[in-house]
């Protein structure tokens, strides 16, 4: 229970930030993709190089988490194929919808309808990968 | 009381997601939303078609508490704390009227593209499914979204991330400038 309330209320503290800095918001991601704005290059960007530093102490320092473990961060596989297409099609939903998965969720609060069909669509879209993926170059 | 009703700066918003990404990892978890999809999908049974849905999803629980969560924060902020509608900068404005968005610095989604008016048409429908039918695809295929791999991956430098961020680019590109004005 404890550790529901404690990712719970990380959760609520995310979906409130994707709201009020307006990441969440379709005009957001295109005015970004217009280079019109410093707003999502700022967002996005700041929390990259606080990440980078934190990250790199957490890792130099050998920093436990919470019930003492060390923190191991998995490396990614490597690679090239599967990222560079895969991130082309992610990107062309992002710009198409306006919305990346934590956005998705975060605008069931709106209560439109094409969210949740928005939401349908990226379950489809996992589930098609899942059949297809013996077949893809990766 | 400005702080809660405003739009958030970038220098405000940008700090408190590497925070929750820290805070993850120190639970013991780590940052990343698009995964929830494919948990989703297991739950739902997909692992009886699909071994890649054949897999120990109660692991991954943990990771739907967060999504609840970021469910009930947007509920929130979107009902409660006065969701502001981007105001743009002037030149997307009319670039928007010209894809004939009119509804830019007036409401926080486009109604052209959101309303239950616009899901109820075919093209209306089909750009929304098809929006999501590409994140959920692409995510998976990449093995990542904004948060794993723009956040969290690019944080622990790793090279894939790097190179998923600039297909995210491309495709995004591609999208608003080539493609945009052939389907609006």
């Amino acid at each position: 229970m404890k550790k529901f309330i404690s990712l719970f209320s990380i959760g609520l503290f995310l979906g409130i930030i994707f709201i009020k800095s307006e990441v969440a918001s379709w005009f957001r991601i295109y005015e970004m993709f217009q280079f019109k704005s410093f707003h999502m290059y700022g967002i996005i960007g700041s929390a990259i190089v606080l990440g980078i530093i934190i990250t790199t102490y957490l890792k130099s320092s050998q920093a436990k988490d919470f019930s003492g473990k060390q923190i191991i961060i998995k490396p990614k596989e490597k690679g090239f194929t599967r990222y560079i297409l895969g991130g082309v099609i992610f990107g062309l939903g992002w710009g198409l919808a306006g919305a990346c998965p934590g956005p998705m969720f975060v605008l069931i609060g709106t209560f439109l309808p094409s969210i949740l069909v928005l939401i349908v669509g990226a379950l489809l879209g996992t589930f098609l990968y899942g059949v297809l993926k013996e077949k893809l170059p990766h | 009381m400005d702080l809660i009703y405003s739009t958030w700066p970038w220098y405000v918003a940008g700090p408190l997601i590497s925070f929750t990404m820290i805070l993850l990892l120190k639970m013991g978890k780590k940052f990343g939303m698009s995964s929830n999809l494919r948990t989703m999908c297991s739950i739902g049974g997909a692992g009886k078609f699909v071994d890649f849905f054949k897999f120990d999803w109660k692991k991954d629980v943990w990771n739907l508490y967060v999504v609840a969560g970021v469910i009930a924060g947007g509920f929130i902020a979107l009902q409660f704390l006065s969701p502001t509608a981007p105001q743009l900068n002037k030149e997307v404005v009319i670039k928007l009227q010209e894809l004939g968005i009119n509804s830019t610095n007036t409401t926080f989604l486009p109604t052209e593209l959101f309303s239950l008016k616009s899901l109820l048409t075919i093209k209306g429908f089909a750009i929304i499914l098809i929006g999501g039918f590409l994140v959920g695809f692409g995510a998976r295929y990449a093995g990542g979204c904004t948060s794993g791999h723009a956040i969290s991956g690019l944080s622990n430098l790793q090279i894939p991330s790097l190179i998923a961020v600039i297909g995210f680019f491309i495709g995004g590109l591609v999208m608003v400038h080539l493609i945009f004005p052939i389907i609006f």
